[in-house]
């Protein structure tokens, strides 16, 4: 329901405890469709994650916009869009319990405690509900976290590495978790990987940065189904095809 | 060779359980406090001098200051100001230490000063109050609070400078707002050097308190304890003297020591 144009102008950082003043992004365009999955695959350091912080209003020093278009006829509050935000690490409140942790977001919505109980039934820790988070595993924790961005229902939906240092197996489950979340809660996602495998089983399109400052080196559709997606050899051979 | 590495714990154990001063500990320590009672005993009978009162004496001078309520009601009344300068001090100081551990400017200015008042001695602070406000209640709780402000704001500026950037982002994303971001995010990290503060912060008030009293006050324990010390009541002195501690320690177990075990429970 949401479309995002990315206009950045310009965007560098600063000189700062003897590091240079770097150019991340000069000129730089990017539309994402309403409902796309768009991957930003790049080389780390390029800033991939830097490009979500503005789209998520964390970053707020740069030349240009980011303009979020909702749906025909229909509008935003006047917050804007809902944006959920998977980072890196969980980031969850160690000393809440986690059903809390996934209620916060909804802030004083009288059922934000029973929308927080069934976001947590589908994703497999109705069990956990009552624990704190450092007692979880890590792939537990991405779990909670991944629950805590859907029980939002957001239209946005910014994701930077959410399933590194997970086990292949663990990374596995997860995107699928990942699959059907979205397929019950439809949403405009920004995905942030270095994992060209992982790109090709998410994305719906793939976007390649390189150079500084940055820039789109490929644009690439993947036009996979939902059930291409499940099936590791298709995902391989379409990775093959467009990665060499 | 073979080898067997056993464990620890029994079968239906828990493993989280903490060690705790549980019936053993609590025993060791009650048999710590007769001994050191005995050793007073003794050293009371080789000096057998009015000087040194031994343990009867002084539960004697206890009971003769509690007959007419003088020793309850003096403790409530030393209490009272302490723990009406102890709130100011917190309030004040912890405000002050997250003003400055969050912006580096105000620290720059204004650091300094917190230098400078962490080493003024107690002392001057108390009679410049006394000086400045007259001989009032208000003068006494000022004195207090001014000697303890300095150092809770320095530990809760440590504690906002490390606050996580990573934990803001998120809550700013999630748009907590301002009164839940302090609610869920800030003040359960501070929560620790609340704790710290609060302790050093407790042990530190109620022995400024008595010299506040025994400089310009005409009631209370320090009072009580300058009057003693004008008779050389050795017996009175000690009588108050360890009651106070008692109750000082009550307050260390039943409230902040509870509220510690609260505050830490998410702790794996």
């Amino acid at each position: 329901m949401t479309g995002i144009i990315l206009d950045i102008a310009e965007k560098r950082f600063p000189a700062a405890a003897g590091a240079p003043a770097r150019l991340i992004y000069s000129d730089f365009r990017l539309e994402v469709a309403p409902f796309g999955f768009l991957v930003l695959l790049a080389p780390s350091g390029l800033g991939k994650t830097t490009l979500l912080n503005m789209v998520a209003g964390l970053d707020p020093d740069f030349a240009g916009g980011i303009r979020f278009e909702p749906s025909p006829g229909r509008s935003f509050s006047a917050e804007g869009p809902r944006i959920a935000y998977a980072f890196q690490s969980p980031r969850l409140l160690p000393w809440r319990r986690v059903r809390d942790n996934v209620a916060l977001p909804l802030g004083r919505d009288p059922a934000a405690a029973e929308k927080a109980m069934a976001m947590l039934r589908e994703v497999g820790l109705e069990e956990q509900a009552d624990a704190y988070p450092e007692r979880l595993s890590l792939g537990q924790q991405r779990r909670v976290a991944l629950a805590r961005a859907f029980v939002l229902d957001p239209d946005v939906l910014l994701m930077d590495e959410p399933f590194v240092s997970l086990d292949e197996a663990g990374a596995a489950r997860l995107r699928d978790l990942l699959r059907r979340l979205l397929a019950r809660r439809p949403a405009t996602v920004m995905f942030v990987t270095h994992d060209s495998r992982e790109a090709v089983e998410l994305g719906t399109r793939i976007v390649r940065l390189d150079g500084v400052p940055a820039r789109i080196v490929a644009d690439i559709p993947v036009g996979l189904s939902a059930d291409e997606r499940r099936n590791p050899a298709l995902v391989e051979e379409c990775r093959r095809a467009v990665f060499g | 060779m073979a080898f067997l590495r056993s464990g620890t714990a029994t079968v239906g154990g828990t493993r989280r359980e903490r060690p705790r001063a549980g019936l053993g500990g609590a025993g060791t320590t009650l048999v710590s406090l007769v001994l050191l009672a005995l050793a007073w005993q003794a050293a009371a009978l080789i000096v057998a001098s009015p000087l040194l009162p031994g343990p009867p004496a002084v539960a004697e001078a206890m009971l003769r200051a509690s007959a007419d309520y003088a020793l309850p009601r003096n403790i409530l009344i030393t209490l009272g100001r302490v723990a009406a300068s102890f709130l100011v001090a917190m309030l004040l100081g912890s405000a002050i230490g997250i003003a400055l551990g969050r912006s580096r400017a105000l620290d720059r200015v204004f650091g300094p000063w917190l230098i400078v008042l962490l080493n003024l001695p107690a002392l001057v602070v108390i009679i410049l109050c006394y000086v400045w406000f007259g001989l009032t209640e208000a003068a006494a709780i000022t004195a207090v609070a001014v000697n303890k402000i300095p150092n809770v704001a320095v530990t809760l500026r440590e504690g906002a400078a490390a606050l996580s950037r990573e934990l803001d982002e998120m809550a700013l994303v999630y748009r907590f707002g301002r009164l839940r971001t302090l609610r869920h995010v800030v003040l359960p990290q501070l929560a620790p050097f609340f704790a710290a503060s609060a302790r050093s912060g407790l042990a530190l008030t109620w022995k400024i308190v008595l010299v506040v009293e025994l400089l310009g006050r005409s009631n209370g324990v320090g009072f009580e304890l300058q009057t003693a010390f004008q008779l050389f009541d050795v017996a009175t002195v000690l009588a108050y003297a360890l009651a106070f501690t008692v109750v000082v320690q009550l307050i260390e177990l039943t409230l902040i020591q509870p509220w510690e075990r609260r505050a830490n429970r998410w702790r794996r």
